[in-house]
């Protein structure tokens, strides 16, 4: 198990005050000017060195990532923070903002110098309310102890941070409808390219990160990026936050070192599947959007971007949503296509009658009321909406619906013939 | 203020909240003010008592040099600008998945049961509207709801019940888990930074 002494998240529970001055207790502030004056070559390769990827679900490379940010120029370079944080199952943004404002503002003063940026937005979803409230206090209260504006926190570098609130749509968490959003338009994504890097915000460069990644950013950079590597598997690295949510005895968020098992994870942290490991049914590893893992597989699986990506999964933003045996997981999924529905930005066609017919099908598959051969037919649906879309919303629709029919055929099939009996009995 | 009191042809901003979009436009870059349409609809939704009348969207597509439809198309988009009046207390009850799994159906029974109205309506005297949302973003204090501005977490019907009463008599519950949990910390105690949380007792 990961000991204290190598947590980020020190205040991950509220435990302490999210003020300044206790989280310059918990080390937060220390010596930021320091780690500036190295400048921004060894920042960035600090960053890639310490193989951190990027905490929102995409999972790109962060040091990578800031590289492709060009050398500065009369445009000005933009760092935007996504904390539009709404995947079903992830609510580790949330505890970072509330309790621990001061060391995400830190990070976004140490990026936004590796970035070449002096401006940075924080785009918080708009239900995040008392949230939003303390960051806002907390940026007041850096400005006025000189950690931002002009010659941040004694930096040389000049640094604004403006909170930014969203008013409620999902699609905004995705980078590019984050940037049409923040230009006062409708949440809908760009087509890429142009690449934020080349052409974002305001059609300047521009870099968004998770708020996750850019808190991580400061323990990093002060204790090294060998420190970081040290944790998880290789190209796996690090500490992280994970969700545990639904059918456990103690539903909570931990950090944890990546790679750990999932088993041990549930049981060490969650107090176990409700009714014990034998009682599990599935387990969607990663947020909404990636696909279900039957008991077998999560027996053994590690939670880390490549083991669950091996297991046609993905570790996404880590939110693990457990569900026991007395699951109706044809209802638990169908419901997940109702988000996506809902959410959906209805730009692309595929998408919003794609997954609205999903859903409408997915109910039915909920009563039994369909064909076995419609399995088939929304299997084939989900493949004409995965990959044909401005976006990746498409694909994080269909994937819930692939795994379910990946991995619980047998359980819809006999849906089917159970309202077929029923029927005929009527 | 009631909805009906801002339902008119009417609307400007109070003197108070042109300052706040003052403040808030000059967050944004020279001639970028358009940037500003959603904190500025949040504003004018809240001075109209919690929706946003026409005459507020166009008071703010004309306070940012927007065009009008640019400023509805924001205001449709987006669901937590409501167009029709809502009540004094907007239950927002959370049904996604994880929500599901812990039992929100029985919150939105013990909505219905307590205020006697189906989703999406609103109590006779203005007082309450009950509405099914997407994930609020708090799965581990699941099942949850937004009332407002805050959360309420770790619900039951009985607690839920329990909440509206509290509404219902004028008081303000306290916001968050509503079995004393510490944020996300698991109930029976935290796992780690257990030094942390024996110091802070």
């Amino acid at each position: 198990m990961l000991e204290d002494k190598d947590r980020i998240f020190t205040n991950l529970y509220g435990f302490e005050d999210w003020k300044l001055a206790a989280a310059r207790r918990r080390g937060v502030w220390d010596n930021t000017a320091d780690i500036i004056k190295k400048g921004q070559p060894w920042i960035v390769e600090e960053m890639k060195n310490s193989g951190l990827r990027g905490r929102g679900g995409a999972g790109f490379p962060t040091g990578m990532k800031w590289s492709f940010m060009p050398k500065p120029s009369d445009k000005p370079h933009y760092l935007l923070i996504n904390a539009d944080e709404s995947e079903p199952g992830t609510c580790k943004d949330r505890d970072i903002l509330r309790f621990d404002p001061h060391r995400l503002l830190e990070g976004a003063l140490l990026a936004a110098f590796a970035i070449h940026a002096h401006t940075v937005y924080i785009y918080i979803r708009g239900e995040f309310y008392n949230e939003a409230s303390n960051i806002q206090q907390a940026i007041d209260e850096a400005y006025s102890y000189g950690l931002l504006g002009k010659n941040a926190a004694g930096s040389g570098w000049d640094c604004d941070i403006y909170l930014h609130r969203g008013a409620g749509a999902y699609v905004c968490g995705e980078e590019t409808a984050l940037m049409e959003s923040l230009e006062g338009k409708k949440g809908q994504p760009r087509n890429k390219p142009p690449f934020p890097a080349g052409a974002g915000l305001y059609a300047c460069p521009t870099t968004v990160n998770n708020v996750e990644t850019i808190a991580a950013v400061p323990e990093i950079l002060r204790r090294g990026a060998s420190w970081f590597a040290g944790f998880g598997r290789p190209k796996n690295s690090g500490t992280k936050l994970f969700c545990i949510s639904g059918h456990v005895n103690q539903p909570c968020n931990v950090e944890e070192a990546m790679s750990i098992p999932m088993k041990e994870l549930i049981e060490k942290h969650a107090g176990g599947v409700r009714g014990g490991w034998d009682n599990l049914l599935a387990v969607i590893p990663g947020g909404s959007s990636t696909p279900i893992l039957p008991k077998e597989i999560c027996d053994t699986v590690l939670m880390d971007f490549d083991a669950l990506r091996d297991v046609k999964s993905g570790l996404g933003t880590a939110g693990l949503i457990v569900m026991d045996k007395s699951t109706d997981i044809i209802y638990a999924i169908a419901r997940i296509s109702h988000f996506y529905k809902h959410e959906s930005c209805g730009q692309c066609t595929p998408c919003r009658e794609g997954v609205a017919w999903l859903w409408r099908t997915m109910m039915r598959m909920v009563r039994g009321n369909a064909t076995v051969e419609e399995i088939d037919t929304m299997l084939d649906v989900t493949k004409e909406i995965e990959g044909r879309t401005i976006c990746a919303f498409g694909d994080g629709a269909v994937w819930p619906v692939q795994g379910l029919i990946r991995h619980f055929k047998p359980q819809m099939i006999e849906r089917i013939e159970q309202y077929r009996k029923q029927a005929r009995a009527a | 203020m009631s909805a009906a009191k801002q339902s008119g042809e009417k609307f400007s901003f109070t003197s108070e909240n042109a300052a706040r979009a003052e403040k808030i436009v000059a967050k944004y870059p020279a001639g970028r003010q358009a940037s500003a349409v959603i904190p500025l609809l949040d504003i004018a939704q809240r001075q109209s008592g919690g929706w946003l009348p026409q005459a507020a969207m166009d008071h703010v597509a004309d306070y940012l040099e927007m065009p009008r439809i640019r400023v509805y198309e924001v205001a449709s988009f987006y669901t937590m600008f409501n167009l029709k009046p809502v009540g004094e207390h907007l239950v927002q009850v959370c049904t996604t998945t994880p929500c599901w799994l812990r039992g929100s159906d029985g919150i939105v029974g013990a909505c219905k049961k307590k205020l006697g109205i189906g989703v999406g309506e609103t109590t006779p005297d203005g007082k309450f509207t009950v509405v099914e949302v997407e994930c609020l973003g708090a799965c581990v204090n699941a099942p949850m709801v937004q009332i407002n501005d805050d959360y309420y977490e770790d619900l039951d019907p009985e607690l839920m019940e329990k909440l509206l009463d509290t509404l219902a008599s004028g008081k303000k519950p306290g916001i968050g888990s509503q079995t004393g949990r510490r944020g996300s910390c698991a109930q029976s105690g935290p796992t780690s930074l257990k030094e942390k949380a024996k110091s802070n007792a």
